[in-house]
């Protein structure tokens, strides 16, 4: 265990932890657009800056992302110094001439009193933050079909060569993951389409809704060793087959005890 | 053939210098890149086929060397004949003839294609006596220019591979950081960062592998430093690079080094395969038991890949975006082993600590700054090429001893250091002693060694503009204070120069910065405000300038100035003819007129104009 200060409190924290964790956990409010329990911490909103100093070494400071930072013992963390604040103002500032439509950012700019960019407004601007969740995500499910092209101001999420993905599954999870619900994808009937690509859906054997696509399906029966049958199913018919085969048991142990 | 011992190791050095005294002179052809363009080859070429064909006594082809760069690159194509020195530039096919019936034939040196000093225009026979080569101190670039770059044996014959012997065999690990960390040896591609404490704290993690890489992604706008060792003297650098993995432990090394350098490449490839071939990396490296093995990751030109983590993604095939360090990459870098990486230029030092030991080079430079800067002296100066000083040399000694001055002896405005995330110096600091501290303090920074100097004529709101827009391009795009941040500092800057400025820009420029600096991911972001903090600092007034009067006084910024006909003006019609947009007219020996609703200013007149008639305010 490891005890560091955080806002003049004395907190317990484990080894190894990243500061902004144990931050949450002392429900002290601080923005943050990157960071997800799903993917590996990335340190690119900069937004969950907050203060450190350490009793060890009077007079050093330094500013750093609570996300990335592992605990420290005796650390002095401050989440709102006024240099904290400032810069979480110029942040959103900036991300507010960038994205001004997107919900998100407005809501967390307004928190710390921006309604409007000071800046010049970014005329090919959009809802994408490039936070990299999605390119996270789906490296992390272990398909790598998107990642982030380009480079500074023109740096953009995208398939290869903005063609329809070949590894892509249509799983989801990007467009799940997706803060400001950027990504798009349209579900028609047994079609699901996404970056482009067309997928066909399976139906479930009972309700004939749809359930998982079924390059998704093969992906998982393969690697994961859940039975193709599995997904011809959806969850309601899983539910409710589960509940049939519970109430089956009750009924034997009924029996028994009688 | 293998190596296997010091003798060997002598032997043949003995044996290639006898064979070379065989001749009584030593020609040697530059074919750096900067030679090589201005047709390096054709000579060479020229001189093989007029010796295949002429006998000399005491003389062959052999002896005519194809080297590195000699950072005279303005002059070029250069020859020198040694030993005299005798120094020929801007050298073409047809002289050659010449030069062997003159200079090895006979005594007599060539005066036409002497070089001729623009101050005084006096000529110079020997290369020594040239201020631009005077009063340096070449010590990286000890054999770039002097030998052959993809011949071992050339090396070998100069005392290469004996400082790696020498620390195979006599030294230990420890002794060897010992040793770099007494000569005071810092990092040269930028940072500064003490090499000692760095491959002592690799070395100290325990781990089962670790890497050595040398940083050969110089990506500063006009710095070739880097370029030029690596295409002049591969070897020296592989073995400062072998000597640095038997110091830290590593059996594995790579060198990232940028596609747009091919000759570099070729190089270091050919000299990787000799090394090799003698026995001298690969497996049992002289019969010492200690292997080390090189690898080249071919960057695709980035500028951020030259940062140590983005470096490390790219050479693991990742997308080179940094990460954060606070867990540094020397305890943690590539493939999440402890990785020590060096620049070029701090590689090629070591094979010189280690043969003549901390002490000597302590000696050199400043007491903190020990050694020497090799610097690609750039801009509006009468010797550009490229430099090396002992630390401490003052920007005033560079510019006008070295450099020659000003350019057609206009007034010194500034000079750029560091690159892009470098700063300008004015006037004032001119005096100031180049080592990595003093420039830090007084806002730019040593980067991996570009120095660019502007005269009157150099506005410092479009240097800052230039810097930025490289940046603004250059960024990863991973955080948002460098993506965004750089953007709309640029925009800014942009909207100054175009005459839309406002008070209060310069404060928010400077507020905006400071959030850059505060919240960037990596050094490129933290340091890319610089250029234009710099500007601000010692050109606050020429800022002013522009957003009050909505004058640029340099004459630069096209929104901002006119250009008008004074009665200089003989008629002459050149402008007239050299303007694409017809906005000038005027008849024959009468004062031509400007039309400033076509005039785009674009300068095309002021170029043709032979009476200075033309004013740009």
């Amino acid at each position: 265990m490891v005890t560091l200060t955080i806002n003049g409190k004395l907190v317990q924290a484990e080894e190894g932890e990243m500061l902004l964790a144990v931050i949450e956990r002392q429900n002290i409010d601080i923005p943050s657009t990157c960071n997800h329990k799903a993917v590996e911490p990335y340190g690119a909103c900069r937004l969950c800056t907050v203060e450190i100093t350490h009793p060890k070494w009077p007079g050093w400071k330094k500013h750093v992302t609570s996300c990335l930072y592992p605990v420290e013992e005796g650390l002095v963390v401050s989440t709102h110094a006024p240099e904290v604040i400032e810069l979480r103002k110029t942040l959103l500032d900036l991300m507010l001439a960038r994205s001004p439509k997107a919900k998100l950012v407005q809501d967390m700019a307004a928190e710390y009193g921006v309604t409007r960019t000071s800046y010049e407004e970014v005329p090919d601007g959009n809802d994408c933050i490039l936070c990299g969740l999605c390119v996270r995500v789906c490296d992390q499910m272990g398909f790598h079909a998107i990642s982030a092209v380009g480079r500074g101001h023109g740096k953009e999420i995208a398939p290869p060569l903005d063609e329809p993905p070949p590894d892509c599954v249509g799983c989801l999870a990007c467009a799940q993951i997706c803060p400001t619900n950027f990504i798009k994808y349209t579900d028609a009937g047994n079609k699901r389409t996404i970056w482009g690509k067309e997928f066909e859906l399976i139906a479930c054997e009972r309700t004939g809704q749809p359930t998982i696509t079924k390059e998704f399906a093969e992906y998982l029966s393969k690697h994961r060793d859940i039975p193709e049958e599995y997904f011809k199913r959806n969850d309601l018919t899983h539910r409710r087959e589960l509940a049939a085969t519970m109430g089956k048991i009750s009924q034997w142990q009924r029996e028994e005890e009688e | 053939m293998t190596i296997q011992n010091l003798q060997q190791l002598k032997d043949l050095q003995k044996k290639v210098t006898t064979e070379k005294k065989k001749f009584h002179k030593k020609v040697i052809v530059c074919c750096g890149t900067g030679c090589l363009a201005n047709g390096a080859k054709a000579i060479l070429d020229e001189f093989k086929s007029v010796l295949s064909k002429k006998k000399i006594r005491n003389f062959a082809v052999e002896a005519v060397t194809e080297t590195g760069c000699h950072g005279f690159c303005e002059q070029g194509p250069l020859v020198a004949i040694e030993p005299e020195g005798t120094f020929y530039t801007k050298v073409k096919p047809k002289d050659v003839a010449d030069i062997i019936e003159e200079s090895i034939r006979g005594d007599k040196v060539i005066e036409r294609l002497l070089y001729t000093n623009p101050a005084t225009t006096e000529k110079t026979e020997s290369y020594r006596n040239i201020p631009f080569f005077s009063h340096q101190q070449r010590i990286a670039l000890r054999n770039v220019g002097n030998i052959a770059a993809h011949d071992i044996k050339e090396y070998i014959a100069v005392g290469g591979y004996q400082a790696l012997y020498k620390a195979l065999t006599k030294m230990t690990p420890d002794e060897i950081i010992e040793e770099i960390t007494k000569s005071g040896l810092r990092g040269r591609g930028g940072g500064g960062f003490p090499a000692g404490r760095k491959w002592r704290t690799c070395a100290d993690v325990e781990s089962d592998v670790r890497y050595v890489i040398c940083n050969a992604d110089e990506g500063d706008p006009g710095a070739f430093m880097d370029r030029s060792i690596m295409e002049g003297d591969p070897h020296g650098v592989l073995e400062g690079m072998m000597i640095a993995a038997f110091a830290v432990g590593a059996h594995m090394g790579y060198i990232y080094v940028r596609e747009e350098y091919p000759l570099a490449v070729r190089n270091i490839k050919a000299a990787i395969e000799q090394c090799e071939e003698f026995g001298l990396m690969g497996d049992d490296i002289l019969g010492t038991g200690f292997s080390f093995h090189i690898r080249i990751a071919r960057g695709a030109g980035a500028f951020v890949c030259g940062e140590s983590s983005a470096l490390m993604k790219s050479v693991a095939g990742e997308i080179g975006e940094p990460r954060a360090k606070y867990v540094r990459s020397v305890v943690k870098g590539l493939y999440d082993k402890p990785t020590v990486l060096n620049n070029v230029e701090t590689f090629i030092n070591v094979p010189l600590i280690i043969g003549k030991g901390s002490k000597w080079f302590a000696a050199i430079g400043t007491p903190k700054s020990t050694g020497t800067k090799v610097f690609s002296l750039v801009g509006k100066v009468r010797n550009t090429g490229l430099i090396e000083v002992p630390m401490g040399t003052t920007v005033r000694e560079i510019i006008y001893d070295i450099g020659g001055g000003i350019l057609d002896d206009r007034p010194f405005k500034a000079v750029q250091t560091g690159g892009p995330s470098g700063g300008c110096l004015p006037e004032s600091k001119l005096d100031l002693p180049v080592d990595f501290d003093s420039l830090t303090e007084a806002g730019s920074m040593m980067g991996s060694g570009g120095m660019i100097v502007m005269d009157d004529k150099t506005c410092m709101v479009d240097v800052a503009k230039y810097f930025l827009s490289f940046l603004v391009d250059e960024s990863c795009g991973k955080c948002v204070p460098c993506r965004e941040g750089l953007y709309q500092l640029h925009k800014l800057v942009v909207k100054v120069s175009e005459g839309r400025g406002e008070e209060g820009d310069l404060e928010k420029m400077e507020k905006l910065s400071k959030s850059i600096v505060m919240g960037s991911l990596c050094g490129l972001g933290t340091s890319g405000p610089n250029p234009l903090l710099s500007t601000i600092r010692y050109f606050r007034d020429e800022y002013l300038e522009h957003i009050r009067d909505k004058k640029c006084r340099a004459g630069v910024c096209r929104e901002l100035i006119t250009y008008r006909v004074n009665e200089k003006c003989t008629g002459c019609l050149a402008c007239i003819s050299a303007c694409a947009y017809h906005a000038i007219t005027g008849k024959k020996k009468e004062v031509h007129v400007i039309d400033q609703d076509k005039c785009t200013k674009c300068g095309a007149c002021v170029a043709v104009c032979k009476q200075d008639a033309i004013d740009v305010f």
